[in-house]
């Protein structure tokens, strides 16, 4: 049987070899198919990474909190445009809710910053030193500001990455300088290591962070004191942030004095939440990708289909020889699939090779992404086989059953 | 006894019409003759032959050959006996296109799972005997109709069967070839005692049989021994 195989493969690829054109045009489907199939999944998988990456960014099983729309007299302000959340209600959420391992606050704008003669309009964000642990917020060089500096409202800063690139000369070391916000000086303490974009795809570098009573009193000169821009908070475990979100609405209710019916005015927001919105993304996307791939595999395969029933006609002459000298039904059948199998199999290792070549120029000319999983080429080549085998069943079969007197009389 | 027809029937259905091909038709071969079937198209020789060579099944009556009776066979079954037992020989030849004599000659081992070594080697002295060593690799376009031919004997013989069919070998050929032919085919049943059954019309090819066997309206209608020193006349069928 190994024989009758190796050989019959062999013979397959001749047939192939003497119709170049016809077999690369019955493979095109299948090799545009799976070409498309395995870099679309390369991009989508690229991008799939880098969204978690964004979320992962965030800090661990992070909680936030923002200020919600308040009706008044019927008319919505804008989500944000509440002044409703407080200091108070970040320490008393964790004072009543145990599942919470940690809370902070912040509250951030928009500002002119300036060292020497470089100025730069970056956000400042006045933030509780625990709002820098929630969020893993590590440094490359200097360190954190304390609770005391919280307490003095000291004038001292930390700056992003993307912050000291717009301010200092490279190889200007920031630690230790003064800058001046909104003219005020603050001294660098600290320089945070580059997080990259956001899950929302702003630069989570290009940032400074101040004590919260610093912004609150020097800079910002906040209408309502103790009012923050937003809460955050994180707990130990992820299964704990469903719960704690129950819990926070509940604490935040009672405290805003909301009656029952009437709306929350804040939003809580999980990264889990902001992940899932990211994966519902890239569902959709997998869901788009395998019906193109289920269409152009389809096609490919009816490709495959209509040539080997011409290819069938054709030899008719050859099967009924085959069956006089001593073929039976399944070697009949054998031959053509393998036929098909062999024409699918090369277009889908030439789509393998397309998809990995298409992917890595989208990678180079667009900038996105990459990534080929070995899954990915498996599961591709293994379809293309499936393909093959499937749609060459009609036709093989069709030739098992011909009659050998009628087909040895074929004109 | 090779051979056993007993009251063969083979009766088609073209739309309404029913066509008798063979009505009741007897006939034993023994194994080692050389035997000539004629008779006018339409006779019902070609049914016969089909059916001797386990391509078709007889509709009504007995077939044994080799002592196995043949009818309700499955097709499966059909294929080991033509494989193994039975080699056939087409007036056109019916060489797979582009693919080399010698995987022509060795195309009844290549369904027998045989190593592809054995294969080789049997089908090299399988071409060697019908006189064309050294032509295992052309192809059927580059060779003669008679040599082609021979290409299509070496593959009916290269599994060594018990039973030879020839349909016409010589319809396709000139008078050279045809004798050449008929040369390696008397060769193969005065030598090696192969049984060859000879479909023909033309008498001169008929003469190269020891029997001849002439077949009208589905019955047999002479049966006779034509072997040395009892030749006919070419009229005499």
């Amino acid at each position: 049987m190994p024989a009758f195989i190796l050989l019959t493969v062999w013979t397959a690829v001749r047939v192939l070899g003497r119709n170049r054109l016809r077999a690369g045009l019955t493979m095109l489907g299948i090799v545009i198919g799976v070409g498309a199939v395995i870099a679309m999944v390369s991009i989508g998988e690229g991008a799939k990474a880098a969204v978690a990456q964004r979320v992962a960014s965030m800090g661990t099983n992070v909680i936030i909190i923002f200020p919600g729309a308040m009706t008044t007299g019927g008319v919505r302000s804008g989500q944000g445009g509440a002044v409703t959340l407080t200091v108070s209600d970040a320490l008393d959420l964790k004072k009543r809710i145990p599942l919470l391992h940690e809370t902070g606050w912040g509250k951030r704008d928009v500002m002119q910053i300036v060292n020497g003669n470089k100025n730069w309009n970056g956000t400042v964000n006045g933030v509780s030193p625990s709002y820098l642990t929630i969020r893993d917020w590590s440094f490359t060089s200097g360190g954190a500001f304390t609770q005391q500096d919280m307490d003095t409202a000291a004038s001292v800063a930390l700056v992003g990455q993307t912050t000291v690139d717009n301010l200092f000369d490279a190889g200007e070391e920031p630690v230790g300088s003064v800058i001046r916000i909104k003219n005020m000086p603050f001294r660098v303490i600290g320089v945070l290591a580059p997080k990259g974009q956001s899950a929302q795809g702003s630069d989570q570098d290009d940032i400074i962070f101040i004590p919260f009573t610093a912004a609150e009193r020097k800079i910002f000169g906040t209408q309502f004191l103790g009012s923050v821009g937003a809460v955050f908070a994180s707990t130990e475990r992820q299964e704990d942030l469903a719960p704690a979100v129950e819990q926070i609405r509940e604490v935040l209710r009672l405290r805003h004095r909301l009656q029952p019916g009437q709306e929350d005015d804040f939003m809580v927001r999980t990264q889990v939440d902001i992940g899932k919105v990211q994966e519902g993304a890239s569902e959709t996307m997998t869901l788009m990708l395998f019906t193109i791939a289920s269409i152009s595999l389809l096609v490919g395969g009816i490709g495959i289909m209509n040539i080997l029933l011409v290819s069938v006609t054709e030899r008719t002459r050859e099967i009924g020889v085959r069956m006089a000298v001593g073929a039976k039904r399944r070697h009949i059948m054998a031959q053509f699939l393998i036929e098909a199998t062999t024409i699918s199999l090369l277009g889908g290792c030439l789509g393998i090779v397309l998809g990995v070549v298409g992917a890595r120029v989208t990678s180079v000319i667009a900038g996105w992404p990459t990534i080929i999983s070995p899954d990915t080429v498996v599961t591709a080549f293994a379809f293309s086989v499936a393909v093959g085998l499937f749609f060459g069943l009609y036709p093989a079969n069709k030739a098992a059953r011909l009659n050998p007197i009628d087909a040895l009389r074929y004109e | 006894m090779l051979i056993e027809c007993q009251d063969l029937w083979k009766i088609y259905r073209l739309g309404d019409v029913e066509v008798q091909a063979l009505r009741g038709l007897n006939l034993s071969i023994e194994q080692g003759e050389f035997v000539a079937i004629m008779g006018a198209s339409g006779s019902g020789k070609s049914t016969l032959m089909n059916i001797l060579g386990c391509l078709d099944q007889p509709t009504r009556g007995r077939y044994s050959l080799n002592g196995v009776d043949v009818a309700g066979l499955r097709s499966d079954q059909l294929a080991e006996i033509r494989n193994g037992q039975i080699g056939f020989v087409f007036q056109s030849f019916n060489l797979i296109p582009r693919t080399s004599a010698l995987e022509n000659a060795q195309l009844p081992l290549f369904y027998r799972g045989m190593s592809l070594r054995e294969q080789r080697a049997m089908a090299t002295s399988a071409l060697s005997r019908v006189g064309l060593q050294g032509r295992e690799g052309h192809y059927p376009t580059q060779l003669s109709g008679g040599q082609q031919q021979r290409v299509a004997i070496a593959r009916a013989l290269v599994a060594g069967p018990s039973l030879l069919l020839a349909d016409e070998p010589t319809g396709n050929l000139d008078t050279e070839s045809s004798r050449e032919i008929m040369a390696i085919l008397d060769a193969l049943n005065k030598e090696q005692g192969m049984t060859i059954i000879l479909v023909t019309h033309e008498t001169d090819i008929a003469a190269y049989a020891d029997r001849e066997i002439v077949i009208k309206d589905g019955r047999v209608l002479l049966d006779r021994n034509t072997q040395a020193g009892a030749r006919p006349s070419p009229s005499g069928a």
